[in-house]
């Protein structure tokens, strides 16, 4: 072979040789020349802390923060860095013994092995906090305090909404890939989960050079080597906290949920679920055994009701109804019913609470009188409607309807893990009763009971449709971010108009709607009249099934109430729903009306007070909850006795005269609010740095 | 050495084979420093395909099956079949359009059951083979243009498909087959050329543009100050130079503006900047830009403790799993593209420089078997195979210390990695294959 050419591989080898010699050179002044970059790994000379960046406030509606932080401090310890430490007079400091000192430092080392920091006290209150903060020097290099911006609500309002933040979890911080970290804090419910990676922020390292007695001197290299923490970003939502503060005053010793929506925007202007907790409870030091508590209480405080509780629409789904069957042509404004008090249409009656005659003459007065029978026998002509022929068919075409409304499926608002809701398939029906049903088998689907089951948000949302004649906007909470860009595709989906129902014309919604304000003139809920708001409103009395002690039990009917405010330019549309209270009108109706008179006033009218306070105080918690408390309870001593053989965790259970259900644990953290003013009184204690106050000394 | 002249044994070059079995041990032994933890248990962890080491141990394993099909085959038939491998390749490359997945971003992984193929990875072998069989036909004349341009065309045509998968770092790797043309009788002249233009395009890029205007005139002035004596014998060569320097600076001043802000869709423009961690002065709008501050905020911090952490290593390094900044999680990537970190941070400047000393021996090796080949398409080969492995070294190490942007592409035979690490054995056990029959002329 020819071996022109060949000596260009010499060439070769020296572009290779030139190539290596600069990358060592450049190694060699990276960890011979320049000592700078060994400095800055060891530990003794450079102290490297991690800035948290402080995360996104939640603002209402008027730019008042729902949730924003305050700072506390953890101290940190490195268990290789501890040797000679004087362990007693920090243990002193701490108010711990040598044996907890000892059991922390296993811990941490199990935790986080030896090299690295770990929490050796989370979240020091603040007495704690200045006793360290003057005497750590005296402990070396293994012992530092670590900033923590700590979230706290100024008006101790909106717990569900804004969820709660903790630590994350060795599951968050696998599938997150790597992006978080053991300590780093995720929003875990509410708000603070859903809009997480815009609220976090970014992490930021700095490095600071210690003298010999381990005291910070100042920035190493002038800060060359820092990363700064980007603060997270701040969310603006169409919360008005006065109003929720009112409402969360309203649901107190409720299970329930109370939903408030401007029907314009799809914005959540309120939204509170029963029973709650102060959201401050969850954080600080106190964090976990407020936690604990929470969990265990069977009312289940954690549960978001207004998104999670399905509850049977009651009457509150027959204005929707009646613009199925106007739609559908089958009845008309002028259709009515001879009620005498049931319809018997079907084998077994449907009882209707009025019976005088002519209550159900036409639409309008059926709406305003709740008329069951009317309403039982339009559901039953909607789905028998002779043009589809079968009743499959006709229920099919029904429940398009309902999902057009909302029912049945997530809305997809911006809280995690909404529920659908119920509003059966044929199929479900196909297989109860094995092929065999019709209309009459479901007929008190017409009053919103039988297999219908709809989330109090899903309820709100319906009305925002009537409302709107026939459109609405995805409920939700934040109407921007801070330093929003086209890369912000979040709430995109909560900008686009849905007219899902346009297409019914608006007649029939002005007759629905007509039918609505009769029911807060002269029907069923004038208790929730307000003078000079003309208001649409519709009651519903749902009967409460639960299954206690492997028995299905009825109890007290659930007390349900929607309305919007003004009839001719709403603005505000309210669900309630009140678990274990009777009528729709009892209890519902006046916290409507109360919520809408806050709303659209901006105030309550003095004697309005009086009833605020009157509702606030009634206990109207089911009776089941001291039964099912006491066997959680119970249940759980005996299998912690069972894994301890400690006999005092059973102790109490044991006496018979001891096991009557004890009455609600009402010491939990509950809300406290004062209304319509800033609650100084309650804020949170501050727990202001007292670091600022020595190096300015 | 125990070398008989039977099986696949007879003509093997075992010293090459030493150098492989040294990097992958070195390579299993920085991810085990990596990702161990204390307590694990080692012989469990390590057999329980469960941690990044023992997984890669495992593809070792399977790397090493494959080379001993390799050395089973008959040599011929990596000549006789390189171009259907070239067809193969390419296909893969489009395979990923339909079916790629978005892990980290990048888009060129196809995903079989647990594991993920990366066919810009295996499509370095393909170009290789294809490109050797091309220079060593007889009908090839490497002198002529036209045949120039053939070449090229091989080796980038797969690398733009992997460009258009947005895979920087993989596509640039073609670029180093230049040098195997170089070897062939490519001009010089192109390299140099060629290589101007990428640093005058990078220093576009890096530098301010009035700055380096002024420089370019500078350098400008001091050639014709320097030859004034040629440039009086003759006018032309003056006119040659100023016209050098008005295409320069209409390179700077224009054409990449050009390009940047009216050919390339603005992403691609992003991404290019992002690269060099520069903010994009052709930016389209303040969406993009948000990425690309954190994109290079991520680059700029990858680079900082990369180098903190090599840095801090010092003259003989911490020792193995006593690294502060590798073991703890503070260098992202460094299983993968940032190990180089956990050696030198762990065994110091004595071991990087040993480390270098290794691959240079490696790849002088390779020369050294590229030139006592008696057949064309075995040197060809020889030489793409050394210049995959320089090009991949260099990069890499380079990233790592800060002279290079980072553009993500792994260090042979050490980075974690399934589809690298068999990549780079397959490649290198087709040269042994071949140098083992170098007596033999393949076509």
């Amino acid at each position: 072979m020819p071996v022109f050419n060949q000596s260009r591989s010499y060439i070769i080898r020296i572009i290779f040789v030139i190539t290596f010699a600069v990358i060592i050179g450049q190694l060699f002044n990276l960890q011979i020349v320049s000592s700078k970059y060994q400095k800055l790994a060891q530990e003794n000379a450079v102290l490297k802390k991690v800035i948290y960046p402080s995360r996104g406030v939640i603002y209402d509606n008027k730019n008042r923060p729902i949730s924003n932080n305050t700072l506390m401090y953890d101290l940190m310890v490195t268990p290789s860095e501890i040797k000679g430490v004087d362990t007693a007079s920090l243990c002193n400091l701490l108010e711990i013994d040598t044996a907890e000192f000892r059991s922390r430092m296993l811990n941490a080392v199990v935790k986080n092995g030896r090299y690295r920091p770990t929490a050796f006290e989370a979240l020091l209150p603040p007495e704690k906090y200045a006793r360290l903060e003057e005497n750590l020097w005296r402990f070396g290099s293994g012992f530092f305090l670590q900033e923590r911006p700590v979230r706290q609500y100024p008006y101790n309002a909106g717990a569900h909404l804004a969820g709660y933040i903790g630590e994350a979890d060795s599951g968050i911080i696998a599938r997150s890939n790597g992006f978080y970290q053991a300590g780093d804090y995720v929003g875990r419910s509410g708000l603070e989960s859903y809009y997480e990676r815009v609220l976090m922020g970014q992490r930021g390292i700095q490095y600071w050079i210690k003298d010999n007695k381990n005291r910070v001197v100042g920035r190493f290299q002038k800060g060359a080597f820092d990363s700064a923490a980007v603060a997270g970003r701040n969310l603006h939502t169409y919360i008005n906290i006065e109003l929720q503060q009112l409402a969360e005053k309203l649901m107190a010793h409720k299970m329930g949920a109370i939903v408030a929506i401007d029907p314009k925007t799809g914005g959540i202007v309120s939204m509170v679920s029963g029973p709650d907790y102060n959201p401050n409870s969850l954080t600080g030091s106190e964090k976990q055994k407020n936690y604990s508590k929470l969990v265990l209480d069977v009312a289940g405080p954690l549960l978001n009701r207004a998104i999670k509780g399905q509850y049977p629409a009651g009457s509150t789904y027959k204005p929707l109804e009646a613009l199925i069957g106007l739609d559908e042509g089958v009845i008309t404004p002028a259709s009515g019913i001879d009620c005498r008090g049931a319809y018997y249409g079907c084998s077994r009656p449907v009882k209707c609470t009025e019976h005088w005659v002519g209550h159900a003459a036409n639409l309008r007065l059926a709406i305003a009188n709740s008329c069951n029978s009317f309403f039982s026998n339009a559901y039953r002509l909607i789905v028998d409607n002779p043009s589809y022929g079968n009743v499959k068919v006709g229920y099919e075409k029904w429940k398009d309807y309902m999902n057009g409304f909302g029912y049945g499926g997530r809305l997809g608002v911006d809280l995690p893990s909404e529920d659908k809701g119920n509003i059966p398939d044929t199929s479900v029906y196909n297989k109860v009763y094995k092929g065999s049903w019709n209309s009459c088998t479901n007929v008190t689907l017409g009053i919103g009971q039988d297999m219908m089951l709809a989330t109090p948000l899903q309820i709100a949302n319906a009305i925002c449709i009537v409302a709107n004649k026939g459109y609405y906007y995805v409920p939700h909470f934040v109407k921007s971010i801070d330093g929003e860009t086209a890369e912000d595709t979040i709430l995109n989906k909560f900008r686009k108009r849905h007219d899902v129902l346009g297409h019914i014309p608006d007649n029939y919604y002005q007759t629905v709607i007509d039918g609505m304000q009769d029911v807060v003139e002269v029907g069923t809920a004038r208790i929730a009249k307000i003078p000079g708001i003309d208001m649409c409103a519709k009651t519903g009395t749902a009967e409460n099934f639960r299954v206690i002690d492997h028995k299905r039990t009825q109890l007290k009917d659930n007390s349900l109430f929607v309305c919007f405010a003004p009839k001719e330019d709403p603005k505000i549309v309210i669900a309630v729903v009140v678990e274990n209270a009777g009528f729709g009108a009892t209890w519902a109706a006046p916290i409507g009306s109360l919520m809408v008179e806050k709303y659209l006033n901006d105030t309550l009218r003095t004697e309005r007070l009086k009833e605020v306070d009157r509702i606030a105080s009634s206990d109207l918690m089911p009776d089941w909850i001291g039964r099912e408390q006491f066997k959680a309870d119970s249940t759980r001593a005996f299998k912690w006795y069972h894994i301890t053989n400690d006999s005092s965790y059973i102790k109490k259970y044991l006496h018979k005269s001891l096991q009557t259900p004890a009455k609600r644990d009402t010491t939990l953290p509950r809300q406290r609010i004062v209304l319509l003013q800033k609650n100084d009184a309650m804020e949170p204690k501050k727990f202001l740095p007292p670091k600022m106050k020595t190096t300015a000394a | 050495m125990s070398r008989t002249n039977t099986g696949i044994s007879k003509g093997i070059d075992w010293s090459i084979i030493g150098i492989y079995l040294l990097l992958v041990t070195v390579g299993i032994t920085a991810i085990f420093a990596v990702t161990y933890k204390d307590g694990d248990p080692i012989i469990a962890s390590f057999f329980s395909f469960k941690t990044d080491y023992s997984k890669q141990l495992y593809f070792f394993f399977i790397a090493g099956v494959l080379a001993i099909f390799v050395l089973l085959t008959d040599s011929k038939f990596f000549a006789a079949t390189a171009n259907v491998w070239y067809a193969a390749g390419i296909f893969f490359l489009f395979l990923v359009f339909p079916f790629h997945s978005r892990v980290k971003g990048t888009e060129s992984i196809i995903r079989l059951g647990g594991f993920n193929f990366q066919p810009a990875e295996f499509c370095k072998i393909c170009v290789c083979l294809a490109l050797a069989r091309y220079l060593s036909r007889v009908d090839t004349d490497f002198s002529k243009t036209r045949s120039q341009f053939i070449a090229a065309a091989i080796t980038l045509f797969p690398a733009a498909l992997s460009l258009l998968q947005s895979e920087t770092g993989l596509a640039l790797v073609y670029f180093s087959f230049f040098l195997v043309m170089y070897r062939e009788g490519l001009p010089a002249i192109i390299l140099i050329v060629g290589f101007s233009i990428a640093v005058l395009v990078v220093a576009t890029i890096v530098m301010d543009p009035n700055i380096l205007a002024i420089l370019l005139t500078v350098i400008a002035a001091a050639v014709i100050f320097s030859m004034r004596r040629q440039i009086k014998r003759s006018k032309g060569l003056l006119v040659t130079i100023i016209f050098l320097w008005f295409v320069c600076v209409g390179v700077q001043r224009f054409a990449v503006p050009f390009i940047f802000k009216h050919v390339m869709q603005p992403y691609q423009t992003e991404r290019i900047f992002t690269l060099f961690g520069k903010e994009n002065p052709y930016g389209a709008g303040s969406a993009i830009d948000a990425i690309t501050i954190s994109k290079k905020g991520k680059n700029d911090y990858n680079v900082k403790q990369s180098k903190i952490a090599i840095g801090s290593g010092g003259f003989h390094g911490k020792g193995l799993l006593k690294g502060t900044q590798t073991r703890y999680d503070f260098v992202p990537e460094q299983r993968t593209d940032f190990i180089f970190c956990t050696i030198g941070e762990g065994f110091g400047f004595v071991g990087t420089t040993a480390l270098l000393a290794v691959y240079l021996l490696l790849l002088f090796k390779i020369v050294a078997v590229a030139e006592r080949q008696r057949s064309v398409f075995s040197r060809c080969y020889a030489y793409g195979v050394a210049a995959v492995f320089f090009f991949h070294i260099t990069i890499n190490i380079c990233m790592t210390v800060g002279l290079a942007p980072v553009i993500g592409i792994p260090l042979p035979f050490i980075s974690y990695g399934g589809t690298a690490l068999l990549t780079f054995t397959v490649l290198l056990f087709i040269l042994i294959r071949l140098d083992a029959d170098r007596q033999m002329v393949l076509r």
